[in-house]
């Protein structure tokens, strides 16, 4: 919402200056957003009379005007079409400086002396037309300083409305609130009905009138639309944010700004039968006043005469039926339709429009007969013609009720927490324009108020609604602040969850950089990333690169790291942690995951050593740590993943008691080629449900007898997985195996080229007693003969078991 | 006799001495205790020769062969010590390293920004005994917006530009619905907040289609404005760890009645007015109201018996502040040298 200041405080006085309205109007909810000057700085402008014209010995389009400053006259020079004797105009006399630092001197035009300039209003910064000289009110006094005449000094204020605030979106509703803050009266202007000089009318019916339960009509003959707008008119509209377009519209568009009810203008002889309001029928179209035709839906309000829809009620009126520069007669539209008859409308056919926003905020639906005849009078005075009676359709069962709302001085206090008098809160409601239907002293609720809300307030529908009133009137700024006094009650702390910020601590001193990526990801690379996943897809997504929700973390941490990649960065770790959106049988999942990704070289680059590339076994040690941070290292496992997005050789799934939590691996090598990833990536995902538990640990005891460690160099086929080897050496020592530790692996000379060997170290201890020579070789003998059942292991030739 | 043992011992005394003295490395030394004071040594061979004397000069002579024998001894190992004291000290030498050169460690990693604001204001409320609930994201129009008094067509839905599913489900567009989840679940008196990821269809320098919002809520018998007054403001002065000002302007929200803007004295210039703040001395942090009535039947609690407040902030926009970020999408670019400058 724009107004300008001094419109404003035309129609009341707050007694404050321009800061501290601003800050006031802020301070009760009616935000200020911005001010500007409604005209650049320029000096030495006054008003000027023109008192003769004769034209330019030299130039056709040149006239030679005599122009009075109120006590002296001056030749000026002037090519407007538009100048003649008599006319009020602004005169820059010689010294004036104009915007852009443009000075006015003395000057000879085609021989002759020129002592100032006649300006037109884009000269001025009032606006951009430059096709003639400013035309001023007759009234005024020659000499008196433009600025002044005009009240040029004064400001175009935007207001941030909240969407309940719909009595404020005019001049009549802001100085009303204004004169509530300051206790000032609010002075009208006259709005005398005009009498009916002709008896031309239009007949209007209303066929659904829970949409439109009033709507006034008035028939005009006779208005010289081309007449033009004064300025007092144009400029209020400038300063409001609206261009002038003609003097009907333009006192339409001044009403809407000045009470806050919209109007329609129709030109009388394009319209036929009667009016009739009602909903729209199938296949009704609508060509709108901006060109673009509409196919209607039977959910909208219509304006409609016996040819058919002639505009959306509240909304837009249609070409038909609109004034054209011909037209003679009009018909002027001045209804209330209700909030949700229009609401739902503009958004359903993205037609926001100045009269749409103030009708599903709530029009005052008492205003509209002082809203037609202060248009008809303003008409009359500036187009000219003769009105005819205004006819009035209503169904006042359908009109809003001015819902009875009690207010307990008891619960005001308890909600407040603060004590406000009743005296205050009588002044208060008062002031509001709150009807007082009760008023009862006494009972444990105190004093009890009922009121009818004022015409023009939508959003007072119970007692917190006058809680709120009362509390923005006392001053938000008075309540006193306080610590809630409430039952100090322990929280519970899961002894089986880790909380989150722990997870991604850890993660972070693994060495990852947290990230946090868009959920919503772009369809070609989510599809890259989870060919087999359909992503939900957003039905009005921002750009078709946001427009699917992500199925699982690789989407966003793989293009974070391309990204990273590009802006000159080596080694890349990152991590996230966030919900993925897969659809499924039973509905849509919304899984809680971590998911990480590296590239680059394993370690930062140093003086105190060479870095290899990472590989496979970086990403398994993170998941490894990650893993017995829960407490669950013995119940995953690690099994090769048939991952199509993942390398078919370096990946895995992680399997908790047997069942996938998560993978991990290398990017799948077509992909990080379609990425244009030059470097091999790896990357981890765990489900967040795995990663965030934790188990209880149980202490075991230590053992008081020395431990025993016994190292065997194996030989097995290549494919035999390593972990078989530890399954089996587990399973055959059981708890007296302490510790195991692959401590390397060769392939290569001295070793068939089918086959592989592989260093393990067993740490045994007996919890009961120490080990003797006997039993530790029997132990060997049972793991070497077990390995050579299960995987067919042998010792390494020359390496006795040691 | 004496006469000649003296001179005998003060020229073997004299003579090893110089030898100790020359003695380089723990080795050579140990060649001349052992010339002079093994068992073959030479002053044991004099102390052997004692028997050679008149039992009466025995004793006399044997002290002071002995008194030689301990004078050598002292020399030796004084000499054992410097020469030892030496060798560390060529030691300490030769192991000298350079101690500006960087120390040998893992590149450490980090919390995002965002995050770190987020544990913050955690700390802050659950200090207090408030509880973190979290919620889902994808979210029907009930919990996003009819169960917080915002019907179909109210104005207030275009204060909230949603992203919607074909199917009528949208993405949350505050965390509000896991509020009014922990409504229905638990019975007052509730203390909560709830963080998470919240969409808006916006993207601009102060906004990104995805943010980040805590919100939070508390319920009991005989909660009111001046509480949240009391809450809102002692938690922005600890979050900032500044005695900052900070003032209530009436605003509006469907699910709250009261509703306030909340404005925080700028943190950058103190209320004297600078960019940051567009010379107003203040910022809008956060909205905030007391629970509306509605909101409170529509999740089966007892409005004339308890009430609440409620108050809701941009995590990122008060990471911005605490941290002097310029530009709130810089947060969901993920440039690592952003990211690693909050390490
Ligand atoms: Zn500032």
């Amino acid at each position: 919402m724009k107004f300008s200041e001094s419109w404003l405080r035309e129609w009341v006085d707050p007694g404050v200056d321009r800061d501290t309205l601003f800050d006031q109007l802020t301070m009760a909810g009616l935000e200020v957003e911005g001010s500007e000057p409604v005209a650049p700085d320029f000096t030495g402008v006054v008003v000027g009379e023109v008192v003769d014209v004769t034209p330019h010995p030299d130039a056709d389009k040149l006239s030679v005007c005599e122009v009075s400053d109120g006590s002296e006259r001056w030749q000026v020079v002037c090519g407007a079409p538009n100048v003649r004797t008599g006319l009020i105009t602004a005169f820059a006399r010689v010294g004036a400086v104009l915007p852009e630092d443009f000075r006015i001197r003395k000057a000879k035009l085609r021989g002759v002396e020129s002592h100032g300039m006649l300006c037109s209003a884009a000269e001025l910064g009032l606006g951009d037309d430059h096709d003639g000289i400013i035309e001023l009110d007759p009234a005024l006094t020659p000499g008196a300083d433009l600025r002044a005449a005009l009240a040029l000094d004064d400001v175009t204020v935007e207001l941030n409305l909240t969407p309940n605030r719909g009595d404020c979106l005019s001049i009549r509703g802001l100085a009303r609130e204004v004169g509530v803050l300051n206790d000032r009266a609010v002075a009208e202007p006259e709005h005398a009905a005009v009498p009916a000089s002709i008896d031309d009318t239009f007949p209007v019916s209303l066929e659904a009138p829970a949409g439109c339960p009033r709507f006034l009509g008035r028939v005009i003959r006779g208005i010289d639309i081309r007449a033009a707008s004064p300025l007092w008119l144009t400029e209020k509209l400038r300063r409001a944010g609206l261009r002038s377009v003609d003097a009907v519209v333009d006192v339409t568009n001044y009403l809407m700004l000045e009470l806050g009810q919209p109007m329609h203008a129709y030109d009388f002889n394009r319209l036929s039968g009667g009016v009739v309001v009602r909903m729209a029928e199938p296949g009704e179209k609508l060509e709108l006043l901006d060109g673009q035709e509409v196919a209607l839906d039977a959910e909208t309000l219509l304006i409609t005469d016996a040819g058919g829809p002639i505009g959306i009620a509240g909304v837009m009126g249609g070409e038909r039926s609109g004034t054209q520069p011909d037209t003679r007669d009009v018909f002027l539209e001045c209804a209330f339709f209700s909030p949700l008859a229009v609401a739902g409308t503009a958004r359903r056919y993205g037609l926001h429009t100045d009269a749409s926003h103030r009708y599903e905020r709530g029009v005052d639906f008492e205003l509209q007969h002082r809203a037609i005849e202060r248009a008809t009078r303003l008409l009359l005075d500036i187009v000219g013609g003769s009105a005819g009676p205004v006819v009035e359709a209503v169904a006042p069962e359908h009109l809003p009720d001015r819902r009875q709302v009690r207010l307990r001085e008891r619960r005001l206090h308890e909600l407040l927490g603060v004590e406000i008098a009743a005296a205050e809160v009588d002044g208060a409601l008062a002031r509001l324009d709150f009807e007082l239907v009760a008023r009862v002293d006494g009972g444990d609720d105190g004093v009890c108020w009922t009121v009818a809300s004022p015409t023009h307030r939508y959003d007072i529908e119970r007692e917190a609604d006058l809680v709120e009133e009362v509390c923005r009137i006392y001053g938000y700024n008075r309540v006193p602040a306080r610590r809630p006094q409430t039952a100090l009650a322990l929280r519970e702390v899961p002894l089986t969850r880790s909380p989150e910020s722990r997870l991604k601590q850890l993660l972070a001193d693994l060495g990852f950089q947290e990230a946090v990526t868009y959920s919503f990801v772009d369809p070609r690379l989510q599809d890259l990333l989870d060919p087999a996943a359909t992503p939900l897809e957003l039905a009005n997504p921002m750009s078709s690169e946001q427009s699917v929700m992500r199925t699982n973390l690789l989407p966003g941490l793989v293009g974070t790291l391309r990204v990273n990649l590009s802006r000159q960065q080596e080694r890349v770790r990152l991590f996230e942690v966030g919900l993925c959106f897969v659809p499924g049988a039973e509905g849509l999942s919304q899984r809680l995951r971590l998911g990480g990704v590296c590239c680059g070289p394993r370690e930062a680059a140093s003086w105190t050593r060479q870095s290899e590339p990472t590989d496979f076994f970086d990403v398994k040690g993170v998941v490894e740590r990650l893993v017995e941070w829960t407490g669950q290292a013995g119940r995953v496992s690690y099994r090769p993943a048939g991952d199509p997005v993942l390398h078919p050789g370096q990946s895995a799934e992680l399997l908790l008691d047997g069942e996938p939590v998560g993978r991990l691996g290398r990017l799948h090598p077509e992909i990080e080629a379609a990425l244009e990833v030059t470097k091999a990536v790896y990357l981890f995902e765990i489900e967040g449900e795995t990663i965030l538990s934790r188990v209880v640990p149980q202490h075991r005891g230590i053992s008081r007898f020395p431990s025993v460690r016994r190292d065997l160099a194996l030989v097995v086929d290549r494919e035999v997985p390593a972990a078989a080897i530890e399954s089996t050496v587990r399973e055959t020592l059981g708890p007296l195996l302490v510790d195991f530790t692959l401590f390397d692996v060769y392939q290569g000379k001295g070793i068939d080229s089918n086959e592989k060997s592989l260093a393990v170290g067993l740490t045994l201890q007996d919890a009961s007693a120490t080990l003797t020579e006997d039993r530790i070789a029997r132990c060997t003998q049972d793991v070497l003969a077990a390995l050579e059942r299960a995987v067919g292991a042998r010792l390494r030739s020359g390496g006795a078991p040691g | 006799m004496s006469n000649d043992l003296d001179d005998t011992l003060k020229q073997l005394v004299g003579e090893a001495k110089r030898a100790v003295g020359e003695a380089g490395d723990e080795r050579a030394l140990d060649d001349v205790r052992v010339r002079y004071l093994g068992k073959k040594g030479e002053l044991t061979a004099l102390l052997k020769s004692l028997g050679q004397l008149a039992p009466e000069d025995r004793p006399a002579a044997g002290a002071r062969i002995n008194a030689a024998k301990d004078e050598l001894q002292d020399a030796i190992g004084a000499r054992r010590q410097h020469l030892s004291r030496e060798q560390m000290a060529r030691a300490l030498e030769a192991e000298q390293v350079d101690v500006t050169l960087p120390g040998r460690r893992d590149a450490g990693g980090g919390l995002h920004p965002v995050t770190q604001a987020l544990l913050r204001m955690e700390d802050i409320f659950v200090g207090a005994g408030y509880s973190v609930v979290t919620g889902p994201e994808v979210e029907n129009d009930y919990y996003n917006f009819e169960a917080l008094n915002i019907p179909a067509h109210h104005p207030a839905r275009a204060m909230h530009d949603t992203f919607y599913f074909a199917d009528g489900t949208l993405l949350r567009t505050h965390t509000s619905p896991s509020q009014v989840h922990t409504m229905e679940r638990e019975e007052p008196p509730i203390r909560v907040i709830c963080p998470g990821r919240v969409y808006r269809r916006d993207s601009d320098l102060t906004h990104s289609p995805m943010f980040q919002q805590l919100e939070g809520l508390v319920i009991d018998r005989g909660i009111s404005f001046a509480d949240l007054k009391g809450t809102v403001i002692e938690f922005l002065q600890r979050f900032f760890e500044k005695e900052l000002s900070v003032r209530f302007r009436p605003s509006y929200f469907p699910f709250t009645e009261p509703s306030a803007e909340v404005d925080v004295q700028c943190v950058q210039c103190l209320g004297e007015g600078c960019r940051v703040c567009s010379h107003t001395g203040w910022l809008e942090v956060m909205g905030c109201g007391v629970v509306h009535p509605n909101v409170l039947e529509m999740s089966g609690i007892d409005s004339e018996t308890y009430s609440g407040f409620a108050f809701g902030m941009g995590i990122d926009r008060l990471a911005m502040l605490l941290y002097e970020v310029d530009d709130l999408r810089l947060f969901y670019d993920n440039d690592l040298r952003f990211l690693r400058q909050f390490n």
